[in-house]
């Protein structure tokens, strides 16, 4: 325990205390899961910037609003559609599914018929031993004390499951939108399950409405990737002023399966904290990670990754790109372990950042630990400005300077928009960077060209 | 239309330029010839607006307006096109939309609204026929991946479409084949008239065979040391620069400097 968020801290203890009455039909094995994910988050409470984890992101002034538990969603209809009209993708034929607070909202979506592709609320399935088994199976609670309290605490969130041999009809859009007249507190809890040799693809689109009041959301999906299953897996991270987001994605691999992510985090967010981390745990399983992220002035995004090599014969690729504005900050953290067991491995990690304000700031920290002797890897980490060379061409076409910038941060940008293989997706993607309010562009000293 | 008066510039507080004299008129194609480091390319650099370039004396009127005063977006606005010794690879700025942003800031700064789609699109088919540019490479990344003679080649396509007044080619024909020069030049010709004029740099007569000036300077140690027509490029290309630095010592020792 330290003294970080003491209030916030106390009001969780209450919670959980209160919490057996409304988990009752819950499995015994998760009401022990709870348990032990509590005592944890207990023992050492909310993270602190003396964690190695969080040493450039300090979660402490996010942590003093009187936040609420359990605020039931107040806000006109007409308004939770407009949010969702600006969440909609163009040309792309999905299935909908809309989640306000971390509540399925079935008035708002539109969802297949029940069969091979299976979609419900997380707490409908929470009685099966066979679903709740999956609930925190490959997630160390130790090392992510929010996910910890996200396991112990969690009311509901959403639950997917894809049959074996099944491909989904249609990707899915799961479209998150929060808001909040008072400060709120919300804890989303998503499963989703692939079958063996099935295929899935969905994205997930944040939105924040209402309110100026403070959001900390702090969620915890997993996914669990059978035999061959192969997964794609966009995100598109918007939100407002006020709002923070602390996001734990845990993705489990079987052999010979695939996971596509790129997860694209635009500025206006007061914190995103995104911990994706990938266990590849059957040879032949691969992964593919992109992000690129766009914080503006007093914004953090920060981006830890965790790829674990536990197999031989896997595959791990990641690019991560971060265009800082003005003051923004941001955190890089990409570690990759490659087991004694696992050799033959083929993992890259790469982090490009270009930073536009005097202010502007990362840490980028790419980390490689591998204990196997056969291996093809490697890692590396720019920071740079905008080449001169690149910015004169464009200038000397009569491209004013602005818009010339504004197109060599749609091009870095692009380096990962393009890898999106759906392309009314893709076009979506490019038309929020294109959208990104490039405020202050300044010049600031050269230090390496990109 | 161009009129250049004794010139001075430096980078790095190197001088290299060091007093040019040069009036272009409309209709006119002049070439800079001269041999390697003379300040060539320093000139292209200095009339588009490279930033690290310093002039320290003297004036360039495009038009009667200070050249020199307006930022490299403005100039090319006002119809100053370069085309690039080392054109920049841009990967995720598509070659096409590129040009139809540049186009329609060139446009907006003119009072017109930007080119409808369809017409846009012809423009582009019929220009890139007048370079042979492959239509592939238009809608491809800009220069990315692009062979040495494909880029100049988009540089000439881009003068197509752009129509400056003043365009200054420098050292197009470096890095081509005696095809794609061929090609480029007649581009060129074609894009000729007697409202624009072009400035010509090269190291080499070659492409004035194809390319046919009204004048031709020869560039040395920042200065035009001498001006023709362009059997003075023919007489360079016979008896080299070596003949041309020897003329000058003899003429005027004074004026050399060792550098």
């Amino acid at each position: 325990m330290n003294n970080v968020g003491t209030a916030l801290y106390e009001e969780m203890i209450r919670t959980f205390d209160m919490s057996g009455a409304s988990h009752t039909k819950e499995t015994a094995s998760l009401a022990h899961l709870r348990k032990e994910a509590f005592r944890t988050f207990k023992e050492k409470g909310f993270p602190t910037i003396k964690d190695e984890d969080w040493r450039f992101t300090n979660m402490a002034p996010y942590l003093k609003d009187a936040y609420q538990l359990q605020v039931p969603v107040k806000v006109e209809a007409t308004a939770l559609e407009a949010l969702l009209d600006s969440t909609a993708v163009e040309e792309w034929d999905a299935w909908k599914l809309v989640l306000v607070n971390g509540q399925i909202d079935y008035s708002l979506s539109d969802l297949p018929e029940a069969g091979l592709l299976k979609i419900s609320s997380l707490k409908e399935v929470l009685g099966s031993e066979e679903v709740s088994k999956f609930i925190g199976l490959h997630q160390n609670t130790d090392a992510n004390r929010l996910a910890a309290l996200n396991t112990a605490l969690f009311e509901d969130g959403l639950f997917i499951e894809v049959a074996k041999g099944q491909k989904a009809e249609k990707p899915l859009h799961i479209v998150h939108l929060y808001t909040a007249d008072v400060p709120s507190f919300v804890q989303p809890r998503h499963l989703i399950l692939l079958g063996r040799l099935s295929e899935f693809t969905f994205m997930e689109s944040t939105a924040c409405v209402g309110g100026e009041a403070p959001v900390l959301v702090n969620g915890v999906l997993e996914c669990n990737l059978e035999e061959g299953a192969n997964l794609t897996h966009y995100v598109l991270q918007r939100g407002r002023r006020g709002e923070r987001m602390v996001q734990h994605t845990q993705v489990y691999q079987a052999r010979d399966s695939r996971y596509d992510n790129v997860t694209i985090s635009l500025p206006e967010t007061d914190l995103i904290r995104n911990q994706l981390q990938v266990a590849l745990d059957g040879s032949g399983s691969e992964c593919h990670l992109y992000g690129l992220y766009l914080p503006s002035a007093g914004q953090l995004i920060d981006n830890h990754t965790v790829v674990d090599h536990l197999q031989p014969h896997c595959e791990s690729n990641e690019l991560y790109k971060g265009v800082l504005q003005n003051s923004a900050k941001a955190v890089f953290n990409g570690k990759i372990f490659v087991r004694q067991i696992a050799q033959k491995t083929n993992a890259f990690q790469q982090n490009n950042n270009l930073l536009l304000g005097d202010k502007a700031l990362v840490h980028s920290k790419p980390q490689l630990e591998i204990f196997a002797d056969d291996v093809k890897c490697s890692h590396g980490s720019t920071i740079g400005q905008f080449n001169p060379e690149s910015l004169f061409y464009l200038r000397a076409r009569g491209i004013g300077e602005a818009l010339a910038k504004e197109l060599l941060v749609q091009a870095f940008g692009a380096d990962i928009t393009d890898r999106v293989s759906s392309d009314a997706v893709s076009r979506h993607l490019k038309k929020h960077l294109l959208e990104r309010p490039v405020t202050q562009l300044q010049d600031v000293p050269h230090i390496e060209h990109i | 239309m161009l009129s250049i008066k004794n010139l001075h510039a430096e980078v790095e507080e190197k001088k290299i330029l060091k007093g040019i004299n040069l009036e272009v008129k409309a209709g006119e194609v002049h070439a800079i010839m001269g041999p390697n480091g003379s300040g060539k390319s320093s000139l292209a650099s200095v009339l588009a607006g490279r930033e690290n370039y310093q002039v320290t004396e003297g004036e360039v009127l495009l038009y009667g307006k200070d050249l020199l005063d307006m930022a490299p977006e403005v100039r090319a606005r006002e119809g100053v096109f370069l085309a690039f010794q080392y054109p920049v690879e841009i990967p995720g700025v598509s070659n096409i939309s590129f040009l139809k942003t540049a186009l329609s800031e060139i446009r907006a700064y003119r009072g017109l609204p930007p080119l409808e789609s369809r017409e846009f699109l012809k423009l582009s088919k019929e220009r890139q026929a007048l370079v042979e540019f492959d239509a592939s490479l238009a809608n491809r990344s800009l220069n990315e991946g692009f062979s040495g003679g494909e880029k100049k080649r988009n540089e000439i396509f881009q003068l197509a479409m752009l129509e400056p007044k003043l365009s200054i080619l420098d050292e197009t024909d470096s890095g081509l084949d005696i095809d794609a020069l061929r090609i480029v030049s007649a581009g060129v010709n074609k894009l000729r008239s007697s409202d624009n004029a072009f400035i010509i740099i090269t190291h080499y007569q070659r492409l004035l065979d194809y390319i046919v000036p009204d004048f031709v300077h020869v560039l040395y140690d920042g200065r035009i040391v001498r001006s023709g027509t362009k059997e003075l490029a023919l007489e360079l290309e016979e008896k080299g620069y070596d003949w041309l630095k020897e003329s000058l010592q003899e003429t005027s020792p004074a004026q050399q400097r060792v550098i």
